[in-house]
Order: structure tokens, then sequence, then C-alpha cells
């Protein structure tokens, strides 16, 4: 994996993740003891976030540091060159210059690939558009196995915007990789999944339902990975209203649930997944939070360093 | 061609064999070409071939095509062939194809693509899935084009 970039997840092997994985277990181990890491002292990564981000972009910076490496932060649009009208392949060569590695996010699609060909250094995706953020899948599948052993035989439930939210179309293509037992697709059917996700579940055998009710699959799920479905998506504000009580999650949705229930959210969480759920045994999605942290470590040394 | 043709032969120019049927006059569009430059042109559409089942034929006279026009050309007539004359003879016969990537030729259709971003030093790229029916997937956001898209941008417009 060195030198590379992560653009998507699936220009990942099963394999591949499974060294990440294995990698971020030491890495955890090592947070866990308090001992001090120093594999990535000198190096310097570049946050280019053009999209706000709190989590991505703080666990990215956090995972350098604690690796002994250091961090340079494209500032916000006002005070940047970018507010003189810098296009964004010269900001690009600029940070490809100065540091060794580029870590952006973007409303634009493809923008990650875009960065990626520009710089010599390695690109990794923390958002692009609706379309990819490959390092969240990792950390959503990396924190199924920490619960419940393993990522195969399981059966998930995606729940919420499956149409543009980018983190539960990672999280689904990730699936593919691997190899679950079967995949249900919640969502308004305005939102449902894209059929290039589809047709990838479907040409890797992934066995999968769409269908409109939590309420009807809750009991058969091993993880439920909840996504927040935002207002903007929906021009009538009626039709929102209408449509966003079937995809909240609260201890009554979860009443019929397996008691090994997993339930994952990348957050921020807003509505869609209430606070009566957190004092659960459900509630892996902290954990999830903060598993960014060993999951980007392992990320970063094995790209920096092999 | 001597029985469907009542036109004599060319002396230079173009002839664009094994049109996909229907398609001769979008041939004519990406070309430019309209009648009123005063040269000859001869359109056949609809004939039978063994090749394609029917197609069409173009034939212009005094017109060598460019690089762009061929590769805009296979983008909606996958089979075709360009025979270019020269004293009444064909001087080279070419089979067009399209390439694994397609470059440059044509525009996203996610107004959210890299790609339409105004002033980024970046062209656009698809990987063609299949040629027939034509599927093409945007290199940089997965976008689809499928064959009617394509027709509509080569022509400007009008399917």
């Amino acid at each position: 994996m060195r030198g590379r970039d992560v653009l998507t997840i699936l220009d990942f092997t099963r394999q591949e993740l499974e060294t990440l994985f294995n990698e971020a277990d030491l890495m955890l181990s090592a947070l866990e003891k308090g001992r001090s890491l120093r594999v990535l002292e000198g190096y310097v990564m570049a946050t280019a976030f053009f999209e706000p981000s709190t989590r991505t972009k703080l666990s990215f910076q956090t995972a350098m540091l604690r690796l002994g490496g250091s961090y340079i932060d494209l500032p916000p649009e006002e005070a940047s060159s970018r507010a003189k009208g810098e296009n964004l392949a010269d900001t690009i060569r600029m940070l490809d210059s100065y540091a060794d590695m580029i870590v952006i996010r973007h409303r634009v699609e493809g923008a990650a690939r875009f960065a990626a060909e520009i710089a010599a250094h390695p690109v990794i995706n923390g958002g692009d558009g609706t379309r990819d953020h490959p390092t969240q899948a990792m950390i959503d599948l990396y924190t199924v196995r920490r619960a419940l052993g393993a990522v195969d035989g399981l059966t998930y439930g995606v729940l919420g915007d499956l149409k543009y939210g980018r983190a539960a179309r990672s999280f689904i293509l990730g699936l593919s990789l691997f190899r679950p037992k079967k995949v249900y697709l919640v969502s308004p059917p305005q939102l449902a999944c894209r059929r290039d996700v589809l047709e990838i579940l479907e040409e890797r055998g992934v066995e999968y339902e769409e269908t409109g009710s939590l309420a009807s699959v809750v009991g058969e799920l091993d993880v439920l990975y909840v996504t927040r479905i935002q207002r903007e998506r929906f021009p009538d504000p009626a039709e929102y209203e209408k449509v966003r009580g079937s995809y909240r999650v609260s201890l009554e949705t979860l009443k019929g649930a397996k008691e090994h229930l997993v339930v994952l959210h990348p957050l921020p969480r807003v509505d869609e997944l209430a606070f009566d759920v957190d004092y659960t045994r459900h509630a892996w999605y902290f954990t999830q939070a903060a598993f960014g942290v060993p999951v980007r470590m392992a990320l970063l040394k094995l790209i920096l360093k092999g | 061609m001597e029985r469907e043709l009542r036109v004599s032969k060319i002396r230079e120019g173009t002839v664009i064999d094994h049109i996909d049927a229907g398609r001769a006059l979008h041939v004519l569009r990406i070309l430019g070409l309209t009648g009123a430059e005063g040269f000859t042109i001869a359109v056949v559409m609809n004939v039978p071939s063994q090749k394609l089942g029917k197609k069409d034929i173009v034939k212009v006279e005094g017109v060598e095509l460019k690089e762009e026009q061929v590769s805009k050309i296979a983008l909606i007539a996958p089979s075709a062939t360009i025979n270019i004359i020269r004293d009444y003879a064909v001087a080279e016969k070419v089979k067009v194809r399209i390439p694994p990537v397609v470059e440059g030729l044509l525009k996203c259709a996610n107004p959210n693509c890299v790609t339409n971003m105004p002033r980024e030093p970046v062209k656009s790229r698809f990987k063609v899935i299949s040629v027939r029916p034509l599927k093409l997937v945007c290199e940089y956001c997965g976008t689809e084009l499928n064959q009617d898209d394509v027709i509509k941008q080569l022509t400007g417009g009008a399917a």
C-alpha cells in the first residue's frame, strides 16, 4: 500500500483491508497503553478540507500527531489564496510541494482523483461530493470486526439516504469486498441506492434487498448503519416531514432487535438517532468515531512507510 | 454500390460506409455540412447491409476528415468504414474504432463533476464499458452516458 492514493474503497482488496485492520489493532493497543509512537516522525500531512468537517479532519490530524508526525492545514476560504481566485490545481500543487501527503475533502465529485493526478505524493479522499468516503468505510468495517469478530456472515441494514449519502455508499461498497449474509437497504423510495452500487453488489454475489420499512427487518439484523436524511434532498418540506419519521432510530424502534445488534452512525447525528439509544449496549457509534484515530493511524503508516 | 447510387463516382473525397441505420444526418452534423457548401454530397439511408442488417452511407466530394471528426463519428457509428477517395479510387480505408478511454470529446452530464469546474486544467475522461449498446462512464465521478446522450452532445441537440 506504500505510496498509494486512497480514492475509493473499491481500490482495495479484502486482504489489504485486513492488513489495515491488523495494523489498526496494533495502533489501538499502543494508544491504550499510552505508548509513544514515532514511526512518522519528520513527516508532514496537508489537510485540504474545502467542505466542513469535524471528525474526519481532526482524526486525521490527531492520527498524524500520534505517530510523531505533523500537519499543515489549508485555512478557511477567506484567508487563503482561493479567495483570490486560485484554482484547485494550483492549490494542490502548492500543498504537494510542502507536504508528504494530502488529505482532501471537496463538494465536487472526482476532486480527489483530480488532486491525485496532479500531486506526486499520495492523496487520500476525505469525501468528494455525494460519491466516496473510503476512510469512513474502513473505520465502519473495522468497528464491525471489533464488535462482532468478523465482517462476513452477518446481516446488515443500511438506513437513510442511500442515494446521496457518501458514507452509506462507501459502506455498502466496502461490504461488497467481504461476504455478508445479507444486506437490507432501507430508505424512502426517493433516496434508494443508485443503480451502479446495486450492480456492484450483484456482480460480487452479495445478497441484498431494498425496503422502505425498518420495522420489518430490524429483528434480523446484526448491524444497523444509520445515516441522516437531509432536508435539502426534499424540495417539498411537507414531504420531508412525512418521510423522516419512518427513518429514525430510537429505543422503541429497537424493541424487536437482536441483543447483540450493533448500531453504527458516521456522525454527526441530528435526530435520526435518538439519545435514548446512547445508553444501550447497541450504541457503538461513539466507539466507531473513536476508532477513526487508530484506523487512520494505520492507514497513514501503511501509505507513507508500507 | 453501383446499383444503389445514381451518382457518378467522386474524384476526390470521402465515403463513410456502414453507418448505423438512421444516423447519416448526425454524421453530417458532426462534419458541419449542410449542403450549402456547394460540393457534392450523397446520403443513402436504411439500405440493406450484410454486416449490419441495415445501414446508411455518406459520400462527400472534396472533403477529407480530420482525426477529431473520425473519433466523433466512431461514437455514433462504431462499425463505420471511412474510404478516402483520390483520383476516383479508394486510396485508404480506415475502420473506425472507439478507444477504451474517450478523452476530451464529450462533456460529463453531472454538473457537480470536477471536469465541469471552470478554470481547472482537467479534460473529461470516459471509460467505455460497452460499445453496443454504448455505455460510457466518467472516470472522475462515475456518471454514465448512453448512445442518446452521446448523439445529443455531438450533434448539438436534436437526437
